[in-house]
C-alpha cells in the first residue's frame, strides 16, 4: 500500500467571507486526481460544515486531509470552547450560533448532522476549555 | 437548457457568467446556507435572496449550475468579481422565489 496524500489547510478564524477557501482548494486537488464527482462534494461539503463551525464557534483550526487508497480522511482540529453535549449538537436544527452568523445564512443547527450524513464514519472528540477534533472518513 | 439560454428566456440579469454553457439539471430554493449545502442537487440552479461571500463557497461546493439572486436584492462588485474568479454563474432577477421557480419550472418542462 502506498503512503497518503496529505493537504494541511490553516483555517482562518478572522474572517468570515473567506470561510469554505480550505474545502474549495482541496475539491481542486480532489478533481486533479480524478476522485469520483459524487466522493468529491460529499468530501466538500463535509469539510466546508466543518471549516464554517470552526470560524463560527472556535477561532479557526486545521484541517488535514489524507488520501488513501481506499478512503479519504479530513481531520478538523481547533483549540475553540469545545462541545459541552456531542449528541444535543448533532441535533438537526440544534445551533449555539449567534444572531449575526444566523443573518448571513449559518447557524441552522445543520452544519454537524451535513457532516454525519456525508462521510461513512463522523468521530466527535471534544473537551470544554480545551478544543475539539473531529475525524471522518469517506469510502472509495 | 444551458444557463445561457435560460437567462435570456427569463430575461435574468447576468452579473458573471464564466461558464453559461453549463447545463441546467432541476432547481432548489433556499436561504440557510447549510440546508442548502446539504440538498440541492449537482447541476441545478439555486434560487436565493442570500447576497453575501458565502453565497460563492456554497455554489461552488454543492457545484450547482447557476445562482439566481431574487427579489432583485442588492449584489456588490466584490460578490460579482469574486463569481467571475470563482467560476460560478451569477444571474439576478427582481421576481419573488417562488415566481422564480415557476417560471424555471416551465421553460424547463
Amino acid at each position: 500500500m502506498s503512503e497518503p496524500l496529505v493537504y494541511t489547510f490553516l483555517v482562518d478564524g478572522d474572517n468570515f467571507t473567506s470561510a469554505g477557501e480550505a474545502s474549495v482548494k482541496m475539491k481542486k486537488n480532489l478533481r486533479m486526481l480524478a476522485i469520483a464527482p459524487d466522493i468529491i462534494r460529499r468530501v466538500a461539503i463535509a469539510m466546508y460544515e466543518g471549516e464554517i463551525n470552526m470560524v463560527i464557534h472556535a477561532g479557526g483550526g486545521t484541517a488535514t486531509v489524507s488520501v488513501h487508497n481506499d478512503k479519504i480522511e479530513i481531520v478538523l482540529e481547533d483549540k475553540g470552547p469545545g462541545i459541552a453535549d456531542v449528541e444535543l449538537a448533532m441535533r438537526e436544527g440544534f445551533s449555539t450560533a449567534p444572531e449575526t452568523i444566523r443573518n448571513l445564512g449559518f447557524g441552522a443547527g445543520m452544519g454537524l448532522p451535513n457532516m454525519k450524513r456525508n462521510t461513512d464514519s463522523m468521530t466527535i472528540e471534544s473537551t470544554v476549555g480545551v478544543g475539539t477534533r473531529i475525524t471522518m472518513t469517506v469510502n472509495l | 437548457m444551458t444557463v445561457a439560454q435560460l437567462a435570456e428566456r427569463l430575461h435574468l440579469e447576468c452579473l458573471a457568467l464564466p461558464a453559461p454553457d453549463r447545463e441546467i439539471d432541476g432547481a432548489y430554493a433556499g436561504d440557510l446556507l447549510s440546508w442548502v449545502m446539504g440538498r440541492a442537487g449537482t447541476d441545478c440552479l439555486w434560487a436565493t435572496i442570500m447576497n453575501n461571500m458565502n453565497v460563492l463557497a456554497v455554489a461552488t461546493l454543492a457545484d450547482v449550475s447557476v445562482t439566481v439572486i431574487c427579489e432583485g436584492c442588492e449584489v456588490s462588485d466584490d460578490l460579482r468579481n469574486a463569481a467571475m474568479e470563482k467560476g460560478v454563474n451569477l444571474v439576478r432577477t427582481e421576481l419573488p422565489i417562488y415566481e422564480l421557480c415557476v417560471a424555471v419550472s416551465e421553460v424547463l418542462r
